[in-house]
């Protein structure tokens, strides 16, 4: 093994002697193509994140005390409380539904096209549209509790709209594809013969899913839960359309404060969101599972 | 161990795949034998991996029958057949270590555990990969997954085994490395190979019988030595080995050999599955290596014997490979062992070749 990789290595060697010089001058290019966007990151995104930083421990004068304080702040506790409850369930409801949606995707090529458009149509519809879409259908006379009523199941229009259960529906929905196109990517990744050799070994088709097709799939199932997740922590929007009035959100709770011009605490509660979502990517990357599976697929 | 009660039988009989218009595989009826190391052998397109994958399993023939000891297993899923197969591309699982990966076939099973342990041991003891059953496939040389794949096609042992170009990614010497383990393997289970190649030379050197493969038809079945010294037609014998063909009439038959028209000579030649009429237009086939001058012979030169002109002489260490012309302008290659006391001819020398009859075959 040793002597393929001096074999391999040996022409490159070469090449790289004879180019030596060449390669050793500064090559300023790729950082020139790529000033234009650092700076714009900078000014636009940079910026105002330090800025809101700053404004969280200097605000009314340099303190610790917004942070301190957070602790004993029982709307915030119960806010993050909510806001990591319900992204839990929309994670969970999108992965459970989202994961047969990936396998049809990528198993069934004929309707592969259709069902790419019916997740992707949704997806480039705004968020605020889908949000009003759902408010006509789960409203008191929206189009599901008229169905219902007609059908004779239920007699009186159930309350759907404005709990939080409606936050789950349509954030489940809105963050769908999310879930769906990672795990579809991982889908396709992965080699069929391994499909056929799990057969020829004598596995049926459930034991092949569980023993080749799950395991193999875990890259996609966990970008597409860190992606759901991430997002569904940041939404305000949609929970703040359907959901219930009490049940609110963190950036509900920041866009209020910042409405009352208390702009230390929305400051400290963005910076505690933000903490929050960069801790989440960063334990998945280091997970040992997902690390192994990551590694896997650079074969 | 007794090879005959070890292997499975496999009867092909008049398998057809058809894919929207055209016939991967048209019309297949083949009987390998308890025990026997068969080799399919075709160039690619011509059905052979089709033919396979319908005996493991993964392809649906769309006519004709396949059974596995006199049992017909088309209605039967790949994971009840319990066939071993290698795959050219090794397709061991990436997330399962070397020991899992050859457990697997063990642990669908119903086999526990410390058996085995106990079987994958004795697994990789037998590909020569003792103690590498904590690494995962990444972690192993082309050659080394290939060996660990080949464990796992047989630790449950199978009465079958399948291959599909398992040796196609391997570099030479380790490819001849893995054929000779392979014929030790086969001679060591007994139980049946079948085995898809386009490397005339791997099917030559492992396989009891070939069955050459063209168009998605079998074009001829036989011993190696039958195909490459009785081809019954053209593409097998230009497809196995090196051949002249040479145009003749037909002039005259006696019993099983035909004399023909060849170059303004007579030239006597087997005709083991043809009877062509008198006057018939047909290809006469001798391999270059069965052709010497005449005078090399040293009087005892065989029966067939033309005039030629040297048009091309190559020294090629073990052997002088000479292009020659026949008076009729067909080209005539001819091989002969190099030797210093054995006169080397020069482009534009003219000359006599002789050759036997039994060395050539009319196709």
């Amino acid at each position: 093994m040793s002597e393929a990789v001096l074999r391999e290595r040996g022409p490159l060697a070469r090449i790289g002697l004879r180019s030596g010089p060449e390669a050793r001058a500064p090559n300023l290019m790729p950082y020139l193509l790529a000033a234009p966007l650092i700076l714009f990151m900078l000014a636009f995104y940079a910026m105002p994140v330090v800025a809101m930083l700053m404004r969280s421990v200097s605000d009314p004068t340099w303190t610790v005390a917004n942070y301190a304080t957070l602790p004993d702040d029982a709307v915030f506790l119960k806010t993050f409380a909510n806001t990591f409850y319900t992204s839990l369930i929309v994670t969970l409801v999108s992965l459970l539904l989202g994961y047969p949606v990936a396998m049809a995707l990528v198993r069934a090529p004929r309707w592969a096209p259709i069902i790419l458009v019916l997740i992707m149509l949704p997806f480039w519809t705004s968020v605020l549209v889908r949000s009003y879409a759902w408010m006509v259908l789960l409203g008191r006379h929206g189009l599901f509790n008229e169905a219902l009523i007609a059908a004779g199941m239920i007699d009186r229009p159930l309350r759907i709209l404005n709990t939080p259960l409606a936050t789950q529906i349509a954030m489940s929905h809105i963050l769908l594809p999310y879930m769906i196109l990672p795990i579809a990517n991982a889908l396709r990744q992965i080699d069929p013969s391994l499909l056929r050799a799990a057969s020829g070994l004598g596995s049926p088709p459930w034991r092949t899913f569980l023993q080749v097709t799950l395991p193999l799939s875990m890259p996609g199932v966990a970008a597409g839960v860190l992606l759901v997740f991430v997002l569904a922590l940041g939404f305000y929007i949609t929970p703040a359309m359907v959901g219930g009035p009490r049940e609110i959100t963190i950036s509900m709770l920041i866009a209020q404060r910042v409405d009352q011009l208390d702009w230390a605490y929305a400051a400290t509660l963005s910076a505690v969101l933000l903490a929050t979502a960069l801790a989440i990517i960063g334990a998945f990357y280091r997970l040992p599972g997902v690390g192994n599976a990551f590694r896997m697929n650079a074969r | 161990m007794n090879g005959a009660a070890r292997g499975a039988s496999v009867s092909l009989a008049d398998l057809e795949k058809r894919y929207d218009r055209t016939n991967a595989v048209d019309g297949v009826s083949l009987d390998i034998r308890s025990g026997e190391f068969l080799t399919l052998l075709g160039p690619s397109g011509s059905g052979k991996t089709t033919t396979l994958m319908m005996i493991a399993g993964f392809e649906t023939p769309s006519a004709g029958d396949i059974a596995i000891d006199g049992t017909s297993v088309v209605a039967m899923p790949p994971y009840r057949r319990n066939i071993g197969m290698v795959f050219q591309n090794y397709a061991l699982f990436p997330h399962l270590t070397v020991e899992d990966n050859i457990g697997f076939p063990l642990k669908q099973r119903g086999v526990p555990k410390a058996e085995r342990t106990k079987l994958v041991a004795e697994a990789l003891e037998l590909v020569q990969l003792p103690g590498y059953g904590g690494r995962y496939p990444r972690q192993l040389s082309g050659g080394q997954q290939q060996r660990v794949a080949l464990a796992r096609a047989i630790v449950f042992k199978p009465r079958l085994l399948l291959m599909d170009e398992p040796l196609g990614a391997l570099d030479k010497q380790l490819r001849e490395n893995l054929q000779l383990e392979m014929r030790r393997l086969h001679a060591d289970l007994g139980i049946t190979f079948i085995y898809v190649t386009h490397d005339q030379e791997e099917a030559l050197t492992m396989s009891d019988r070939i069955a050459v493969m063209n168009d998605g038809k079998v074009a001829q079945v036989g011993r190696p030595e039958d195909l490459y010294d009785r081809p019954c037609n053209r593409f097998v014998a230009g497809f196995i080995g090196e051949s002249n063909f040479l145009p003749a009439v037909v002039r005259d038959l006696e019993d099983d050999v035909v004399v023909a028209e060849c170059e303004g000579v007579m030239v006597r030649a087997l005709c083991p599955t043809l009877r062509p009429a008198s006057g018939s237009k047909v290809t006469l086939t001798t391999r270059p290596e069965r052709l010497r001058f005449a005078d090399a012979w040293n009087g005892n030169a065989p029966q067939n014997r033309m005039s030629v002109t040297v048009t091309e002489a190559v020294f090629a260490g073990e052997r002088c490979r000479y292009l020659l012309r026949a008076t009729d302008g067909t080209s005539i290659v001819l091989k002969e062992p190099s030797s210093a006391a054995i006169r080397r001819r020069q482009v534009g020398d003219q000359a006599e070749i002789a050759w036997s009859v039994a060395d050539t075959i009319l196709v």
